[in-house]
């Protein structure tokens, strides 16, 4: 079966790539597009490090087709800063130590905007799950 | 100690590698490509214990993009006959049999065979290809059957009280005489325990992309605990010498012990001089779960004999632990730290090695001694509860201090366990009240930490600011505790310093990042170096003053006089001498290795309040204090997060994870969905309270701390637990089904 080609934006710029129609996200982030930010620490959609949104929604990248992405827009870890300007939440995590090793801490930062997106003012309930 | 004021250290400040980490551009081990690279795969065994009486690669090889295959003839041997080849606590005749299996597999998972191709997807299909004729043997699995007159013997040249047998090894630490002191005793209680493997759950999977050039020389890119031990093995395992392998440390996604040996680096070695190409291999959770080490399971019987008053006069522990495939289970935690933290006049600790048929236990946090403290600290409790004295109050009565000679040899010099039992004792969290169906546990533990070689230099830019390189991979903020101390040291500010990683050329030999040793030794060596430097920049600074250096003092990040009889001159800044340098007799800069002695041991007191949900069995823990003695917290975030981490994984062992094999000796939940590990949404806060008795043979005071918060959480949580329920767990973990059971039993004893 020959490669599928995907037309979609990843952190605000069009971007095309060739993949298997079998092939995940999270490959297509990591492989063609050479965006290594996003983790595969299970592939099971059950650790979280791969996190990207896909319209503005949270996705573990392992559990999407890359093929899915056609027409859509995908943000990444990649996206998260303004240049040389660190998004707030990048910053509290600086400052909070809220890193050990840093494997799956683009996740958690992927993830932490989203919510705040949907709900600006989370309990700690809503933080844990 | 030659550090008075504390401009840095203690201060939260902003770690160096932090930026990369927050904004998905630090490397880890599988974010890198070469030109030219192809993927490598490992096939692996799918019976628990089988004898290999062929493998045919040919098929394999003529797969159309396939560029090489290596077996086990490819991996140098170490013949059991010729005896132990040691490297650190590893032997090599082992983990030659562990990268790749020579005459027999020994547990599901057990590399056979690896192919390297073009894509991944082809290597997989390759991995098929190759035949492999199987004689399939009978299997243990569990301790008992291992143990059984009629057990599956592993290997079969080993004998135990003269019999084959898959004991491996005994050891023991022995104090006075246990006969006499169970004589004086009022009051005995024995218990047996058990516990399960448990992975150590890195989010990581192991990674490494290796090139070997027509020459010879290699270069590794991989994330583990140590790049000389990446280095020593792969050479020792494909007969590179070190000299022509270059290892390169990538930024670790988690190890706690698990990365301290090699799984991929030597055959995607092999893969890479066979074809003469750049070779990538990334594990699978799957195959991290089925493959690398988790650490042991366990079965200990632990006694203890006290009077009335709660004086311990005795105690004998013997303490059996699974290595799995492999000789190598860290029997010496068990033994040596279980009854450390007290002083009892006559101790037996005795291990026990178990080989099994599943994958070869790695390091975990401590190994072995949270197995020892789960059954000491629960002993305790009930000792407690019997003689009707409060359970902290107990500890302290016998808590060890300077001057205590622990079992396992050392005399302490001073120590903080008794300030930690205070600490405990003080803490609002212990008079806290609580709820219907909750409980509150205690318990202590010890862990030796470690000194040994480390290796640092520490150089001045021609602009006048620092870089420091060490060899120890960063697994949890040292590089941050580095630059807090280098800051203090030069007095200059720590963002003025680039603290990083050497890889085994560029920088001195540098022992692993385990035994909590890493900012204990690294800083040592630093200091030793900036201590160098900074007599450097003072005789430069009298030189062109033209004084002796002994009038000049370093203050502030400058070369002063000492007093103004010294003579009166405007202070010489690190960026005016590193300016003048190249006149005033060049580069300026120290590097300094060290074999390094002091490392004392740490201990730390937990408490755990627990609230069970008696219709699901549920034990969900409510709140948590971790109490330890962190001789100097030189970041305290980063002291605080160790002790956190060691407490969710500590959670996880006492409530959730095991391993779940199936009738065919393979386990059955290797993935994260099955194997569940505590997230957010299973623990509450977990509080620290950071008690500082300085080290006193370390020039910042500091002792290790990362291992010592996982020891004791198993047992207070199944104290916590008994306390909210009456009734008492001997085996991890506490999970639903088990709870429900001990719960619907009819009243009277607690489930096995
Ligand atoms: S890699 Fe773990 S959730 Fe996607």
């Amino acid at each position: 079966m020959p490669k599928l080609h995907v037309t979609t934006s990843v952190n605000g710029e069009p971007v095309e790539f060739l993949c298997e129609p079998y092939e995940t996200m999270l490959d297509a982030l990591r492989g063609q597009l050479g965006l290594t930010g996003s983790k595969e620490g299970c592939a099971s959609g059950d650790c979280g490090a791969c996190s990207i949104t896909l319209d503005g929604r949270l996705v573990c990248s392992c559990l999407m087709l890359a093929a899915e992405a056609e027409g859509h827009e995908i943000r990444t870890i990649e996206g998260m800063a303004r240049g040389e300007k660190l998004h707030p939440l990048q910053q509290k995590f600086l400052e909070h130590a809220a890193l050990q090793c840093g494997i799956c801490t683009s996740g958690m930062l992927v993830a932490s905007e989203a919510l705040l997106a949907r709900n600006s003012n989370p309990t700690e309930e809503e933080v844990r799950f | 100690m030659n550090v008075v004021n504390n401009k840095w250290i203690g201060q939260r400040t902003i770690r160096p590698d932090g930026v990369d980490k927050v904004t998905g551009r630090a490397a880890f081990a599988a974010d890198t490509t070469m030109p030219g690279m192809i993927w490598g795969k490992v096939l692996r065994s799918p019976h628990p214990h089988a004898r290999i009486k062929s493998i045919n690669t040919a098929k394999a090889e003529r797969l159309p993009g396939v560029k090489a295959v290596v077996t086990s003839r490819d991996v140098v041997d170490f013949t059991i006959e010729k005896g132990a080849v040691m490297l650190g606590i590893q032997d090599m005749r082992w983990m030659c049999r562990n990268v790749m299996a020579r005459d027999k597999a020994l547990f599901p998972g057990h590399p056979v065979a690896a192919v390297a191709a073009t894509t991944e997807a082809i290597a997989a299909e390759a991995c098929k290809l190759i035949e492999v004729d199987y004689e399939v043997l009978p299997w243990a699995i569990e301790i008992d059957d291992a143990l059984k007159p009629d057990a599956p013997i592993l290997h079969e040249f080993n004998k135990f009280d003269g019999k084959p047998s898959n004991i491996m090894g005994r050891i023991e630490s022995k104090k006075g005489d246990i006969a006499q002191g169970f004589k004086d005793a009022e009051i005995v209680i024995e218990r047996s325990f058990t516990t399960r493997p448990v992975h150590q759950g890195y989010i990581e999977p192991h990674a490494c992309l290796i090139s070997v050039a027509a020459d010879g020389k290699t270069t590794i890119w991989s994330s583990s605990q140590g790049q000389f031990m990446v280095r020593a093995m792969t050479s020792m395992l494909t007969g590179i010498p070190q000299s022509d392998i270059r290892a390169i440390p990538a930024e670790i996604g988690g190890g706690f012990g698990g990365k301290t040996i090699v799984y991929l680096e030597p055959l995607a070695t092999l893969l890479a001089k066979k074809s003469g190409r750049p070779v990538k291999m990334v594990m699978t959770r799957e195959e991290v779960m089925r493959a690398t080490g988790p650490t042991s399971g366990s079965k200990s019987t632990v006694k203890i004999g006290a009077r009335k008053d709660g004086t311990i006069v005795a105690a004998h522990g013997s303490f059996y632990l699974q290595a799995g495939a492999f000789p190598g289970s860290p029997i010496r935690g068990a033994v040596g730290c279980s009854f450390a933290p007290y002083d009892i006049p006559h101790v037996l600790s005795e291990g026990f090695d178990v080989c099994s048929n599943r994958s070869k236990v790695a390091a975990y946090r401590a190994p072995g001694a949270p197995i020892g403290a789960y059954a000491v600290e629960c002993v305790l409790d009930e000792l407690a509860e019997a003689l009707k004295i409060d359970p902290l109050a107990l500890r302290l009565k016998n808590a060890a201090k300077e001057g205590t000679k622990a079992a396992h040899g050392p005399v302490f010099p001073r120590i903080g366990y008794i300030e930690t039992l205070q600490a405990a004792q003080n803490h609002p969290h212990y008079a806290a009240p609580l709820g219907k169906l909750q409980g509150r546990g205690v318990a202590s533990g010890f862990w030796f930490n470690a000194g040994g070689e480390s290796s640092a230099q520490v150089n001045i830019t021609e602009d006048g600011n620092v870089v420091v390189t060490t060899g120890h991979p960063d697994i949890g903020g040292s590089r941050a505790g580095i630059a807090n101390i280098c800051a203090e040291l030069l007095g200059i500010d720590y963002k003025r310093i680039s603290v990083i990683i050497g890889d085994t050329q560029t920088v001195g030999f540098s022992n692993l990042t385990g035994g909590s040793r890493v900012l204990f030794a690294s800083s040592m060596v630093v200091t030793q170096a900036a201590d160098k430097v900074i007599t450097t920049l003072r005789e430069r600074a009298a030189k062109i003053w033209e004084i002796d250096p002994e009038a000049v003092k370093w203050e502030n990040g400058a070369a002063h006089p000492v007093s103004p009889n010294a003579g009166q001159f405007e202070p010489l800044t690190l960026a005016d001498l590193a300016e003048k340098a190249p006149s005033q007799g060049g580069p300026i800069g120290a590097s300094v290795q060290l074999n390094t002695q002091g490392a004392e041991g740490g201990f730390g007191t937990h408490i755990c309040d627990v609230e069970v949900d008696v219709d699901l069995g549920i034990v969900r823990v409510i709140r948590y204090t971790a109490v330890q003695d962190v001789g100097r917290a030189v970041h305290p975030s980063y002291v605080e997060g160790q002790l956190q981490g060691g407490v969710a994984q500590g959670i996880g062992w006492a409530l959730n994870e095991e391993y779940i094999y199936n009738k065919d000796g393979k386990v059955d939940n290797p993935g994260f969905l099955d194997y569940r590990m505590p997230v957010c949404s299973d623990l509450p806060m977990l509080d620290c309270a950071l008690v500082e008795v300085p080290n006193p043979k370390h020039p910042q005071g500091v002792k290790g701390v990362g291992e010592v918060p996982l020891v004791p959480v198993m047992a207070a949580v199944a104290n916590a637990v008994h306390n909210a329920l009456g009734k008492r767990f001997y085996s991890l973990p506490m999970s639903p089904p088990k709870v429900s059971e001990v719960l619907d039993a009819p009243a009277q004893q607690a489930a096995e």
